[in-house]
């Protein structure tokens, strides 16, 4: 086994095949970024060119930044994505912790129906979802976007996260309790520490979706002051004519906070820290 | 005064019962060994003291306090886990102090206390690193360190030295006893190790399927074993069990003989052919086939030369000899 692993060849097929794949993962975000500093001709007459001395523009950037409320949208993508994944963390590992750690009746029983939500498409309930909106007056505010990502977000979270906090060892919490640490103090300093690379997961699980989400911005939130950088960025698309420079900008500019959310999260995955609490 | 009475307690898991009607009581500064295959109970019983297992009925008093309706931090116990259970984001000084910040002692107290501790565990050069730079060891000290710094009125361990190895657990048992010479604590210790038990113990209590089956000091159980479970129990290698017929006895009782009083001699009453043996430089343990499916163990003194399938005679000091009938009590 060990001499397989070990084998040059082995090792140079499978960065060879890792590097394949990278390469394809990263080519529309490289001819996105590439055309966005291109003028438009240009972007039209060869797309996969790099950027040359008569071809460079910043002109979509300008578009982008001048026209529409860019850093407004931005804000709002930013303020839902990051309450929503920070509201589908607490609420989901305190459910899981729930779940994992009491004895109680019905304890499977609501595991299960938790869980029900991964297996039904929130989508299908846009309509309900709206009258709900429309008839508690929540239409066109960021809350109407962050309630239903929430719930969109839990059951994955609490089905992984449950999984995870049962392998929290029993001794841990129960000299938690001996030294007079509250269920909370043991959840919030004990527990959640550990189950930290589980939680990394379900944030990245979550974020991207959110941030890219076209259908709940459009259909709950689509007025100016509360529409998201993926909403935003459509007006830029029409019916006969769309500015490929600015949509192209738009979207490199779309892409820098998810990598940011992306590196800090996966940093997270880290485990270091948490080994020698037990054997 | 008793520093734990246990009266009439139960539990059960479900339809499981897993403690049945145990009755006990620890004195103050007592060393008490619970001592019982797995599943014996052994650790439930002790989770119930502690107050992490609610007993189903029956009475716990720490300390001549009824503890059944107080939570564990609040019992004045402190308890030592087999899996260590340090906190693995805090430091030596941060896991041993922890438990005194919660009751909101003084700064000062709980620095005293803690180097006080540490120095008797020699940890006072760890106390800034995190259990994760620790060995085995020294985690295990720490996690006792922690419980000691609290000054309980009755410490629980809970099979402290089975994740240690051979050397380590000798050290650190030598360093429990020295411990629990210096606080005079009472300290109620789990393990299904014999040797911890009998070198440890004031008294031992041993436990089969929920229940009691003898309360006694090493040397009363190990020479007046209440039954052959006990017997069988207690004690390396095993004692043997000779059906009393073979020896003129009565049929249907048993002899039970343990392996250092049978010795090797020419004219010997039990004969068999060795089959295999055990040479430990100290001692040296023949198993023989006395026939009839019987194996029977000789512990020999020094270093006794023999090989697989001689014939060999035994004989042992019948003064010495205990007797069980069929039901396995003592006669």
């Amino acid at each position: 086994m060990s001499k397989a692993r070990n084998n040059p060849l082995n090792s140079f097929a499978a960065h060879a095949a890792l590097i394949t794949y990278t390469l394809i993962a990263l080519f529309p975000v490289f001819v996105i970024l590439v055309n966005s500093f291109k003028t438009r001709k240009a972007i039209f007459r060869d797309p996969l060119a790099l950027p040359e001395a008569d071809t460079f523009t910043l002109i979509g950037y300008q578009t982008v930044l001048k026209q529409g409320d860019f850093f407004l949208y931005f804000q709002n993508s930013m303020i839902v994505t990051v309450v929503s994944l920070t509201l589908v963390l607490l609420f989901g590992a305190m459910a899981a912790f729930a779940l994992a750690e009491y004895k109680f009746k019905g304890n499977l029983l609501m595991g299960l129906y938790l869980a029900l939500g991964i297996m039904i498409p929130i989508r299908i309930g846009t309509v309900a979802i709206l009258e709900m909106m429309v008839s508690s007056g929540l239409v066109n505010t960021l809350w109407a976007l962050i309630l239903v990502y929430t719930a969109q977000g839990l059951p994955l979270a609490v089905f992984i996260l449950s999984e995870f906090m049962r392998q929290v060892s029993d001794d841990l919490k129960n000299a938690g309790r001996i030294d007079g640490l509250s269920e909370y103090t043991i959840f919030f300093r004990l527990v959640l520490p550990l189950v930290r690379p589980a939680m990394a997961t379900v944030a990245v699980f979550n974020m991207i979706p959110i941030w890219n989400d076209l259908w709940f911005p459009l259909i709950l939130a689509p007025a100016e002051e509360t529409k998201t950088l993926t909403l935003g960025s459509q007006v830029f698309i029409g019916q006969f004519v769309t500015d490929w420079n600015a949509v192209l900008s738009a979207l490199s500019m779309a892409i820098l906070p998810v990598m940011i959310l992306y590196v800090i999260f996966s940093r997270q995955l880290i485990r270091g820290i948490t080994s020698g609490a037990v054997k | 005064m008793t520093a734990l009475s246990l009266t009439n307690v139960c539990k059960s898991f479900g339809q499981v019962e897993v403690l049945k009607d145990i009755n006990l009581t620890v004195e103050e500064g007592e060393f008490v060994v619970f001592v019982g295959p797995s599943g014996c109970g052994k650790s439930t019983l002790l989770r119930v003291i502690s107050g992490l297992e609610e007993a189903t009925s029956g009475d716990i008093e720490i300390s001549g306090n009824s503890v059944n309706d107080v939570p564990p931090a609040k019992r004045g116990i402190a308890m030592v886990f087999q899996s260590y259970a340090l906190y693995p984001h805090l430091t030596v000084r941060d896991n041993m102090s922890l438990a005194l910040k919660q009751e909101r002692k003084p700064k000062d107290e709980i620095a005293a206390r803690v180097a006080e501790a540490s120095r008797m565990l020699s940890l006072s050069d760890y106390l800034d690193r995190r259990p994760s730079e620790l060995s085995g060891g020294q985690r295990q000290r720490v996690a006792i360190g922690r419980a000691v710094v609290r000054e309980p009125d009755l410490f629980l361990f809970d099979e402290p030295l089975s994740n240690l190895d051979a050397a380590l657990r000798m050290n650190t048992r030598l360093e429990i006893a020295r411990l629990h010479r210096q606080l005079g604590a009472s300290m109620i210790y789990v393990t299904h190790d014999q040797i911890e038990a009998m070198t440890l113990a004031d008294k031992i209590v041993v436990l089969r399927d929920g229940r009691v089956e003898q309360v006694g000091s090493p040397m009363e159980i190990y020479n007046h074993p209440a039954n052959r479970f006990v017997a069988e129990f207690i004690g390396s290698p095993s004692m043997n069990f000779v059906p009393a017929e073979r020896l003129g006895g009565q049929n249907g009782q048993f002899v039970g003989i343990r392996p250092e009083y049978a010795q090797v001699t020419p004219n010997g009453r039990l004969k068999g052919k060795v089959i295999h043996v055990e040479k430990l430089g100290g001692d040296t343990n023949i198993l023989i086939d006395l026939g009839d499916d019987l194996t029977f163990t000789s512990r020999v003194f020094g270093q006794y030369d023999t090989h697989v399938d001689q014939e060999i005679a035994l004989d042992f000091d019948d003064t010495k000899c205990l007797s069980f009938d069929a039901e396995g009590q003592r006669i």
